[in-house]
């Protein structure tokens, strides 16, 4: 055969030809997956928003036995257990004025407003810093302005809780199921693991069963949730009737959770 | 031929190492796909039984991202059925033994997925 450079070049051109030809039919074949003729959807009766925010009336909600019903039934759906010591995981929890509102340096404050307790969770923050230090993507911010998580991805080098201002991150330095009342796990939602960081995520799953977070349907009618965008929401007309601060708004983080002083 | 005897040996070794497994198991009744519990309600899961066989791992990844990500929670099938997208609250109600289903074929195969580390299996958790 005459094996020359001129018939090398055809060769190799015609195989390039044939393979641009040939290659995108065969990757439609070979894409033929888990769920080619299947696809997900929209939950129908699901709450949908633009923008997710929430309004504490502190003014209700303003002591630890007025906290203490709102973290009850957090931790009981979310199975978040009740660990003794330092390493204790929260979801929602109280604190002081001074805690919670660290950048307000007033002295002599009202009275009222100084012995307050005050409902402290995730702020879903329109620029989470959690979101950004995130190394593989476990915590997200979605569109509708939930910062929430996938713990299957998260490797726990709790970045994200150096990250977070508002201390909303707990890590599940054991197992928490240690922790846990077994007999009393919430079957529909799991627990966590060892090694995982964990926080509020705004009851992404109550939203889209039509029903609205855990806290707010048991503070009856303290905690307010609604669209921030839409002018004529719940929260849209407390923030309009009434004083209201958020914390550490300094940092620029944009949180999403206001409190009515 | 120079070194005969040892080559002989080594490959007489060789070859009864190579075989060993097949010697081990001459005899023994051949793999049997395990009898799993089917759920007593329903007859027809969410797609085909040999589809879910070999595809239901792929199909439970999609899961978690379409409903974590992508927040569409909602699962249509290829014949057009809705289901909620739920590990726990789909999947486990129907199939409402771990142990009888899962475990089955996971042990027989030797593989040990990490899902209930997490979630909760339909019997409940004991200390």
């Amino acid at each position: 055969m005459n094996q020359n450079r001129r018939h090398f070049l055809k060769f190799v051109g015609l195989s390039a030809a044939a393979g641009l030809c040939f290659g995108p039919v065969r990757g439609l074949m070979a894409s033929g997956g888990p769920a080619a003729s299947s696809a997900p959807a929209e939950t129908a009766a699901g709450l949908r928003a633009k923008r997710w925010a929430m309004v504490v009336d502190t003014r209700v909600l303003n002591s630890a036995e007025t906290i203490k019903p709102l973290v009850d039934v957090c931790h009981s759906q979310h199975n978040v257990p009740d660990i003794p010591g330092n390493k204790n995981i929260k979801w929602i929890w109280g604190a002081p004025f001074h805690e919670a509102f660290t950048d307000m340096n007033t002295n002599y404050l009202a009275e009222g407003v100084e012995s307050r307790q005050y409902v402290l969770l995730c702020n879903h923050c329109d620029n989470a810093p959690c979101v950004r230090v995130c190394p593989t993507k476990a915590t997200y911010r979605r569109p509708d302005g939930i910062v929430t998580m996938d713990y299957h991805r998260c490797i726990g080098c709790r970045y994200c809780m150096a990250g977070c201002p508002y201390g909303s991150r707990s890590f599940n330095f054991g197992e928490p199921r240690l922790n846990l009342d077994l007999a009393k796990l919430n079957k529909e939602y799991p627990t966590r693991m060892r090694g995982v960081v964990e926080k509020c995520t705004f009851c992404v799953e109550r939203l889209e069963a039509g029903k609205v977070p855990a806290c707010v349907e048991a503070a009856k009618g303290a905690l307010l949730f609604g669209d921030l965008t839409d002018s004529g929401s719940e929260v849209r007309k407390a923030l309009r009737g009434n004083f209201t601060i958020r914390r550490k708004p300094s940092l620029g983080t944009e949180p999403s959770v206001y409190y009515i002083i | 031929m120079q070194y005969g005897g040892k080559i002989i040996t080594g490959l007489v070794i060789f070859i009864g190492l190579v075989t060993f497994p097949l010697a081990f198991n001459a005899g023994k009744a051949a793999y049997s796909q395990p009898k799993l519990k089917m759920p007593a309600k329903e007859k027809e899961c969410i797609e085909s039984a040999a589809f879910m066989r070999k595809e239901h791992m792929q199909l439970l990844d999609s899961w978690r991202d379409w409903a974590l990500r992508d927040g569409k929670r909602t699962f249509v099938n290829s014949k057009g059925k809705s289901f909620n997208i739920s590990l726990q609250n789909t999947c486990m109600k129907c199939h409402d033994n771990k142990a009888e289903f899962c475990d089955k074929c996971h042990n027989d195969a030797a593989v040990s997925p990490y899902c209930w580390d997490c979630h909760i299996q339909p019997e409940g958790l004991k200390k």
